[in-house]
């Protein structure tokens, strides 16, 4: 039978370049010898061959294949330059079933791209990333590149690749081959027509493993550049024998392919009664408890403080949520950015009827002092006729204030004789609600589940009972 | 309405999750971290992405490319990582992706200081990335307009094919206030005319090169016609007591809740203060504040945590019939009540 003689372009070209501006919508822009036409025209007849076209998305670097999306029948996105990777593994994940290419040149990926190409390799993102190496920046007309070769002359180093200031040619396989996550690093090149064979079958094994989800292949082609190293095509091709491939050497650095299983990546969850589901809407805060019209306190803008690990956040946060449940307007704002100087830490509380301006108490009717030098810093800020509430058990200062209430607990002490310093915040939480009148004690403890959600049985009812000896020892000592 | 006591940063990320964000993308840097980290822990439990990024700048880019893949995408960061992200969100714009990247501005310039601050209104509003384009801006001032600003956000992304900014300081991402959760988005925008999803029907290119030169200007004159619809459509403006007011401040994001109360504790002094709050940045509310030179006020104040730069926009928009006086703290420091009223009363003499 005689042997059907196809001529046409595989199927993984677009058929007239319509992208491409100009008359010449049937040729590629590349010029005469480089390498990329060949390396196109084996990913496209890949994507044809494992009848793929139609799911794969080609991302198209800076550098002279910018304009690969001219070509390649597939979703195209041209991004900048050296992010390929970064954007290959945003496309790989939003399509998990897609054949993703990342195709990229040297300035790109080893240089401006280094730490891109590095982390989505370690990630081990489903990808083909095509890694063309002609040792020379070719689209900005001839610079140095990361894989300019020793002495190797270009427009900016005229005198030829110093190594003692420009660094040695990076040898890029090698140092991807030294991650755990690559599933397939090979070096080929494109210099004759055996070793063409051996890149198309690279580029095959390749493309099959991101069909197949076998996660990062990395193919690294050495490829002639005739106008930026300024010479004809067959020297071109020569040259690369003689010098580069001794620099970089063509080798299968690794492949996992077969023993790799393929990636799964979850559906997401869109459904709205399910969204609510998972963030728990049920569970979330509807009650309006009844607010006492005879509290001390109307409103309350309070500033909370004491050393780290004494539970001011926690204190805080506590007092907020409990405010959220009677219908309050609640803010909660921590020390932050400059107010954590000076080793105290400390939070603002308000909690009033109308709505919340300013989150941070500036000047308080209310300071909770934990620590010495919180009660010097802070009771200095309180309005006249707010209410200073400090820990007598480490302060041994008297306050200056004489024109504010003073509330002098034994907070520490009160925790510690429950056997647990920790809870000395929620000892602070049942005195502030003594003082205000805001809070009713049994209603904080039905809110403990809330408070301390997945905390055990035993931390709640020793917080219930912190809560309960702040509110008594105020009711006891200063009504 | 079912409430929850979140942070801001928290509700920028429930707020994504409600509007049927699938991916984030982020960095950590203080004092945005609460977001990366709430996605972190939010987004598997939805089967939707997380990724802690290797940079700022690949976060951009792998925003860059779900928006491409018709994604619902978020990302979040503070000052220097929103100067790094500058040229991926230049793409984004050249690109037309819409994209949502919440900025939680910190003190600046350099590496500066965690605190609070809005140095970074220029950068954002004034295009820090390169070429002719514009972001819109959302400013909330408080944890459930985190919430609710970042739904909107993701809605006007869609509308406009446009990157959106929620663009908010330190002192709205830290603080906690209770959030009423609103209903999730029951659809998501059809993108099947450009989005990428690797599949016969969707061979589309997204990109930003128009090599020749008229098709890029027109490209750009499309633009405008565009950033022309949102300024007419688009702004949102909070007043406060300025109905009545003889002297007017305006201010955005945390400034504005020191607003507030200054004008309640002006107003106990008999000093007639209103308050204008931009919620859109871009749109700048330019007719709400060229309006206010109309109303023969003895002042407006513009209150902002930055170098002048909001006062800038002000005083363009005012034309030149008033010129807004400017108060303003930086380095971290957020204005008091206090010190706004009684800069009231020295400047106006009130």
């Amino acid at each position: 039978m005689a042997q059907k003689t196809i001529l046409r372009k595989p199927r993984g070209f677009i058929d007239v370049y319509k992208h491409k501006p100009g008359a010449e919508k049937d040729r590629t822009h590349y010029c005469p010898g480089c390498g990329h036409g060949i390396l196109h025209k084996l990913i496209a007849e890949a994507l044809e061959d494992f009848d793929i076209v139609d799911k794969t998305i080609v991302i198209s670097p800076v550098g002279c294949s910018v304009f690969a999306y001219y070509y390649f029948h597939t979703g195209n996105l041209q991004v900048p330059h050296g992010r390929a990777p970064a954007v290959a593994t945003s496309v790989s994940r939003a399509n998990p079933d897609s054949v993703v290419i990342s195709y990229q040149g040297d300035g790109d990926l080893a240089a401006i791209g280094g730490n891109n190409i590095l982390q989505a390799a370690n990630r081990g993102e489903n990808m083909v990333v095509f890694f063309v190496n002609n040792a020379i920046y070719g689209m900005t007309g001839g610079q140095m590149a990361p894989t300019t070769l020793e002495g190797q002359i270009t427009t900016t180093t005229p005198y030829g690749r110093n190594v003692k200031t420009d660094g040695y040619p990076i040898q890029v396989c090698e140092i991807i081959n030294q991650l755990t996550a690559p599933v397939y690093v090979v070096r080929t090149s494109l210099h004759d027509m055996p070793n063409i064979r051996k890149t198309r079958a690279a580029v095959r094994k390749a493309i099959s493993n991101a069909r197949d989800k076998k996660g990062f292949s990395f193919v690294e082609v050495l490829s002639m550049c005739p106008s930026g190293w300024k010479m004809d095509s067959v020297p071109a091709q020569e040259w690369i024998k003689e010098n580069m491939i001794p620099r970089f050497p063509l080798e299968t650095f690794r492949d996992d392919s077969e023993d790799t299983p393929a990636i799964e990546r979850p559906v997401p969850v869109m459904d709205p009664d399910e969204v609510k589901r998972i963030l728990e809407y049920s569970a979330l805060s509807d009650s309006n408890l009844e607010k006492n019209p005879d509290a001390a306190f109307e409103k309350v803008a309070v500033r909370i403080a004491g050393f780290g690990g004494q539970g001011i956040m926690s204190a805080g946060i506590a007092l907020a949520n409990v405010g959220m449940e009677y219908g309050y307007n609640v803010s909660w704002l921590p020390s932050y950015g400059p107010e954590m100087r000076g080793g105290t830490a400390n939070c603002s509380v308000k909690i009033q009827s109308d709505t919340v301006g300013a989150s941070e108490c500036t000047e308080p009717n209310m300071v909770i002092a934990m620590n010495q030098p919180s009660l010097e810093k802070f009771e200095k800020i309180l309005v006249p006729g707010g209410a200073l509430i400090y820990n007598s058990t480490l302060i041994d200062i008297e306050p200056t204030r004489t024109d504010v209430e003073v509330y002098p607990i034994p907070i520490t002490g009160i925790a510690d004789e429950l056997g647990n310093t920790r809870v000395q915040s929620m000892v602070s939480v049942g005195a502030f609600a003594a003082v205000t009148e805001m809070f009713d004690p049994g209603e904080i403890e039905n809110l403990m589940t809330s408070l301390f959600k997945g905390k055990s049985d035993k931390v709640m009812k020793l917080n219930e009972k912190a809560v309960r000896k702040g509110y008594e020892y105020v009711k006891e000592n200063f009504s | 309405m079912p409430r929850k006591l979140m942070k801001g940063n928290h509700a920028a990320v429930y707020g994504a999750i409600l509007a049927g964000c699938q991916a984030y993308y982020g960095y950590p840097i203080t004092p945005a971290s609460e977001i990366a980290e709430a996605a972190s822990l939010l987004f598997p439990k939805f089967g939707r992405t997380f990724l802690q990024a290797e940079s700022e700048v690949a976060a951009i880019n792998m925003v860059y490319g779900a928006a491409g893949c018709g994604l619902r995408v978020l990302t979040g960061s503070s000052g220097p990582g929103i100067s790094l992200k500058m040229e991926g969100i230049s793409y984004c714009a050249g690109s037309a992706l819409p994209c949502v990247i919440v900025d939680i501005m910190r003190g600046g310039p350099g590496l500066g200081n965690i605190g609070p601050e809005q140095g970074d209104y220029n950068q954002v509003l004034k295009g820090g990335g390169h070429g002719n384009y514009k972001v819109i801006v959302l400013a909330p001032n408080s944890a459930q307009e985190m919430c609710d600003l970042t739904m909107l956000a993701f809605e006007l992304a869609d509308k406009y094919r446009n990157p959106v900014f929620v663009l908010t300081d330190g002192v709205i991402g830290q603080m906690m206030e209770a959030v009423e959760l609103p209903e999730p988005v029951t659809e998501l925008p059809d993108k099947s005319e450009w989005a990428v999803y690797g599949t016969a029907d969707s061979r589309h290119l997204i990109n930003s090169i128009y090599l020749d030169h008229d098709d890029l200007e027109r490209w750009n004159r499309e633009l405008m016609k565009k950033y022309e619809i949102i300024q007419k459509n688009e702004v949102r403006v909070e007043e406060y007591r300025i109905d009545d007011a003889e002297i007017v401040t305006i201010g955005y994001g945390s400034s504005s809740r020191v607003l507030r109360s200054a004008v309640d504790i002006a107003r106990e002094r008999g000093i007639k203060l209103g308050m204008l709050r931009p919620i859109t940045l871009f749109p700048f509310p330019v007719d709400e504040i060229a309006e206010l030179a109309d109303r023969g006020l003895t002042g407006i104040l513009t209150v902002e945590m930055s170098d002048g730069q909001l006062v800038d926009d002000v005083n363009l928009a005012l034309r030149g019939k008033m010129i807004s006086d400017l108060y303003n703290r930086m380095g971290g420091n957020v204005p008091t009540a206090l010190e706004i009223v009684e800069n009231v009363s020295e400047l106006y003499g009130v």
